[in-house]
């Protein structure tokens, strides 16, 4: 279980998150949703200890992680999988290398078993027989594929996505939302994804929540969410500037 | 940059604070974590294998010119076979590590930073991070005891290299008398002049790889911060070699005369 109470977090004089609080149960799959630049990613980052909180408390299965030292969040951090917006993958390694990089240091598991666990990864994120290959030979839409595999091959009890579908056709963009959706459902994984396209909310999220003036602004189930009358949700929903950005 | 001294200072302190924990978590994994072979020997291929070119020619060309040097100065003298053994104990307790260091800072020093670097500007690190795996025992610590290990081995070689070329030069083209070269070279040359200066090196490479992977960990967003965490890097590590060269001058020549 995620729960995230009164979270505050600046960079310099520039707040970014004040005063978050949510929680997430195990196996949930929620989406995080907000304008570019609204802290959605910074928030993400702080679930899994890649960023200290300033203030507030982030806790996974109850456990206060915000005062952790680096070598204490590693234990942690084995809960979890990440899918970064640019894979982030290895350049220096091929496709097998990045897949199984969790297990490069495992002393009870063979160089087979590790191929083994590495080709079914592959397998379920559609890219068999790429085992060989370059992150820089792959596309966006493979690149983001590795990055699961790389993220889910050893069994994470949570899944963070951060911006899955930015810089990805329509096509590319689908078959990633049916992915998280089939990992959620194959691997029961707890699952947050943190985006701003509406499609892959819809999809994805049991439940959406809004960031929006540095605090969770909505947080409801997606029905309910999309059919909102609020016109902060409605402007977000629907794509629509404001005034002053048509001036600019 | 304009910044107000009392600014600068803190900036420099603030430096060397990060430097002295990075220094500690290196030490902490070290003594903790267990040294993954095939990620040290191929920083050893990396630092030391790939850097012999440039290594091997600064010593040969340092040798040649220092020996051709002494000798024009010594001849006036009447003291040309001595001119290797002034080579020898420059070349074993200062010229030998101190310019090996320079020139594997100036090589692996920007490379170090530059791939650090990039892996944190492209969020690898962060990746690392998450895979459970804390980026000074994957990263940090193969580079620093490869750099440890093939710093006096590299140093050794340009010395060794140094000295043979300086011999050529002095007997072939000099027309010094080769057998009083050699024994003076000897009688000159002792075991702690050459402990010295593998000392030095040993230090040397560690001051390398440390300021290298510290620039790369901090360095700024962008193509700029890359570039600039590379240039730092070589700059730093060659200022503090050649800074810290004269303390340990010093150091080691006082532990040395009381030995």
């Amino acid at each position: 279980m995620i729960e995230v109470r009164h979270l505050q977090k600046s960079f310099g004089t520039t707040k970014v998150l004040d005063d978050v609080s949510f929680r997430i149960e195990n196996g949930e799959s929620v989406v995080i949703i907000g304008r570019s630049g609204g802290g959605k990613s910074v928030l993400l980052k702080h679930l899994v200890g890649l960023l200290q909180p300033d203030a507030g408390e982030v806790l996974i299965d109850g456990e206060n992680i915000g005062p952790m030292s680096e070598r204490q969040l590693l234990r942690v951090r084995k809960k979890f999988g990440m899918v970064f917006q640019g894979a982030a993958l290895f350049d220096s390694m091929t496709v097998a290398e990045n897949v199984g990089f969790a297990f490069r240091n495992h002393e009870q598991l063979t160089a087979g078993e590790i191929a083994r666990r590495v080709a079914a990864a592959l397998e379920m994120v559609d890219l068999p027989g790429t085992q060989s290959r370059k992150p820089a030979e792959l596309s966006g839409g493979m690149r983001k594929r590795v990055g699961l595999a790389r993220a889910v091959i050893y069994e994470p009890q949570i899944v963070l996505y951060d911006e899955p579908t930015t810089g990805l056709d329509p096509i590319v963009s689908d078959s990633i939302d049916r992915l998280m959706m089939r990992v959620h459902e194959q691997l029961k994984v707890t699952t947050v994804v943190v985006t701003h396209d509406m499609r892959t909310a819809r999809r994805v999220g049991q439940r959406v929540m809004l960031l929006h003036e540095k605090k969770i602004y909505a947080n409801a189930a997606p029905q309910e969410f999309f059919e909102s009358r609020d016109p902060v949700v409605r402007q977000f929903v629907d794509g629509v500037a404001d005034e002053k950005e048509n001036i600019c | 940059m304009n910044f107000p001294v009392n600014q600068r200072v803190r900036y420099v302190l603030s430096e060397f604070g990060q430097i002295t924990f990075l220094a500690r978590d290196i030490l902490l994994s070290v003594l903790t974590f267990k040294v993954v072979w095939r990620d040290l020997l191929f920083q050893i291929y990396s630092i030391g294998v790939k850097s012999q070119t440039v290594v091997l020619v600064t010593g040969a060309f340092t040798g040649m010119v220092l020996g051709a040097q002494t000798y024009f100065q010594f001849h006036k003298v009447k003291m040309d076979t001595a001119t290797l053994a002034v080579v020898s104990v420059s070349l074993c307790d200062e010229l030998g590590p101190v310019l090996t260091a320079l020139m594997v800072a100036g090589r692996v020093g920007a490379s170090i930073a530059a791939e650090i670097g990039t892996m944190r500007v492209t969020e690898q690190i962060d990746a690392l991070r998450t895979l459970a795996t804390h980026p000074v025992d994957y990263l940090v610590v193969p580079r620093i005891l490869a750099a440890h290990i093939a710093l006096p081995l590299l140093a050794m070689e340009s010395i060794v290299l140094g000295i043979s070329s300086s011999y050529l030069v002095g007997v072939h083209i000099l027309g010094i008398e080769p057998t009083y070269l050699w024994v003076n070279m000897l009688k000159y040359t002792h075991d702690t002049d050459v402990i010295i200066g593998l000392v030095k090196a040993f230090i040397y490479g560690g001051i390398i790889a440390l300021i290298g992977c510290y620039k790369g960990l901090t360095c700024g967003l962008g193509a700029e911060g890359v570039g600039l965490a590379t240039t730092e890097a070589v700059v730093y590590a060659s200022i503090t070699i050649l800074i810290s060269n004269f303390f340990l001058t010093l150091f080691l020549g006082k532990i040395v005369g009381l030995l």
